[in-house]
């Protein structure tokens, strides 16, 4: 399986803190990994560090090979990069389909008119929202909103999908369907990296999981095994546990 | 949908039409108020143009609107008529570009202050390079422009600079300030490249205010800094921009007209007291109107249709 994110030696230092030291890991192409760690850990500044959202004051992200780190976001989503965010970021005056369409008319594909909002009612009925499409997206419940920043984030035709906590709040029948939603899309093709607290849907999902505590890479291996590595329970646990 | 659109084009076409042939009908002093108004039409809709969908408030209206009278005054005596707007509007240009380039990082309340202090900077630089430099202040403006050729000048440049924001507010940049308006983060994260789009729209915006103040200076005469830079034009725009609601195509001139008229009638009756009911105005729009008359109107007619519609559900 070849990698198509390569991460080497990423750091990030928010003025005395360095919040991430030295991580490397890499994604395989069609792969779902996990990211996980404590609170704190690091895990959405590797996320922002990847979408472009930081910049990385070390360090390099490649994607099939071709350095992305160091450019701004709008230039990394046309590489094929998009994501969710841990507090959704939903565009609040437009329309549920509207926030969809902006991913397709300055994405990848150009597209415009009404072939824009057919192929984003087609992404909304993925998610399960194509009832509210036109409704303003403020008026939406909270994971409402999480689904349609789905639904924009695959809007952009990502080759690596970034998804920051997204099963996090669903109760038990709607985690089942989001752990069904994120499988089927990564039968489809596209790699999914994925920041998760969720242990059931991380052992349903990641065949890899990169671990990180403050800051430093801990583990990363087949999810079982990184799971139980002593190391990882320690960061969570603590000493007793491990 | 068509016959819609078709409408609309009609009905722009037979304003400007109408309004083209008002010189033929109507006295000196219509002319004189109908210059002053479209002006403000053209500062307002170039004003919403930017500030409206990306919310950046701007205060450096008259450091254009100046500009342009300025490079009128200058060049008045050396550059035939046409050539002059043209320079005008290139220095206006350049002006935007650089000022933009440095400035459109800031957000919020930086960027208000930073505008405001760019017109009095303008104005200082100017006022010291004339009494250092040229060792005269104020300059006269002696050209050939009858009051109906500067009417039609600015009627042309209004009518340009609304057909431009319709044109924008259909398509697809259009939709991408606004989602700057909204969030710049998610902007960036869908592709959108966020400094470029603004850096063009307030050039854009900026050279067709630059444009007014070049057209309009020759009513003046007499051209001087504190003439040509007062802060109050930048102010009425903005108020003008938010009374008629800054988002909408028809916001900024359902804003500006009355406005203009009520400042007009204000200043000849209230000379004394026009300052002081001109900032009571701007407080009221505020407060009772703050996302602009349209929407107020639009608001109030869903909540009757509502209203209306609720006893018929009933009784299904």
């Amino acid at each position: 399986m070849s990698a198509l994110l390569e991460v080497s030696g990423l750091s990030r230092r928010f003025g005395g803190l360095l919040a991430v030291n030295d991580v490397s890991f890499s994604v395989g192409q069609g792969a779902i990994v996990g990211l996980l760690g404590p609170n704190g850990s690091g895990k959405t500044t590797v996320l922002n560090m990847i979408s472009g959202h930081l910049l990385p004051s070390g360090g390099d992200i490649s994607l099939h090979g071709k350095r992305i780190s160091g450019l701004g976001a709008s230039r990394i989503s046309k590489h094929g990069v998009a994501r969710t965010f841990q507090l959704v970021r939903a565009l609040p005056s437009l329309t549920v389909v509207e926030n969809v369409t902006v991913a397709l008319a300055f994405g990848r594909q150009k597209l415009w008119g009404v072939a824009a909002r057919e192929r984003a009612m087609g992404f909304l009925d993925q998610v399960g929202l194509a009832h509210r499409a036109d409704h303003l997206a403020e008026d939406l419940t909270y994971i409402d909103q999480k689904r349609m920043e789905l639904a924009r984030a695959l809007a952009a035709d990502p080759e690596l999908l970034l998804l920051d906590e997204w099963l996090a709040g669903l109760n038990p029948t709607e985690l089942q369907s989001g752990i069904g939603l994120i499988r089927s899309l990564g039968s489809s093709g596209i790699t999914i990296l994925m920041v998760e607290h969720v242990m059931e849907a991380i052992r349903a999902l990641c065949s890899q999981c990169v671990i990180m505590n403050a800051g430093v890479k801990i583990a990363d291996a087949p999810t079982a095994d990184a799971l139980s590595d002593p190391a990882v329970i320690t960061a969570y646990l603590g000493e007793q546990h491990a | 949908m068509t016959s819609r659109l078709l409408c609309q084009i009609t009905g722009f076409l037979t304003i400007i039409i109408a309004l083209t042939a008002l010189p033929f009908f109507v006295g000196p002093y219509t002319i004189t108020l109908m210059i002053g108004m479209l002006g403000y039409v053209a500062l307002a809709i170039a004003w919403a143009m930017f500030s409206g969908p990306t919310r950046y408030v701007s205060l450096a209206t008259v450091a254009f609107f100046g500009i342009g009278a300025y490079a009128c005054a200058v060049f008045n005596e050396s550059l035939p008529y046409p050539l002059l707007l043209l320079v005008a509007g290139l220095i206006g240009l350049a002006v935007a570009l650089v000022v933009g380039l440095a400035t459109l990082r800031l957000a919020g309340v930086y960027f208000v202050i930073f505008t405001f202090g760019l017109a009095e900077l303008v104005r200082q630089l100017v006022t010291w390079f004339e009494v250092n430099i040229t060792g005269t202040l104020g300059r006269y403006i002696f050209l050939p422009v009858t009051p109906e050729g500067i009417y039609w000048q600015l009627l042309a440049l209004s009518a340009f600079a609304f057909a431009i924001s319709w044109l924008i507010g259909r398509s697809r940049l259009g939709l991408a300030l606004k989602v700057i308006g909204e969030d710049e983060v998610v902007a960036a994260h869908c592709g959108i490249a966020i400094a470029r789009i603004k850096l063009a729209l307030f050039a854009l915006s900026a050279v067709i205010m630059t444009l007014v103040g070049a057209i309009q200076a020759p009513r003046w005469t007499y051209v001087e800094p504190s003439i040509a830079f007062n802060p109050t034009i930048s102010f009425l725009t903005l108020i003008m921009a938010l009374l008629g609601g800054a988002n909408r195509l028809m916001g900024p001139i359902m804003g500006a007209v009355p406005l203009f008229l009520l400042f007009e009638w204000l200043s000849a009756n209230f000379p004394n007291h026009y300052s002081i009911i001109l900032g009571l105005v701007f407080i009221t729009i505020v407060f009772v109107l703050p996302n602009g008359v349209l929407d107020f109107v639009e608001k109030g007619l869903t909540h009757r249709i509502t209203a209306a519609a609720k006893p018929a559900e009933v009784q299904k």
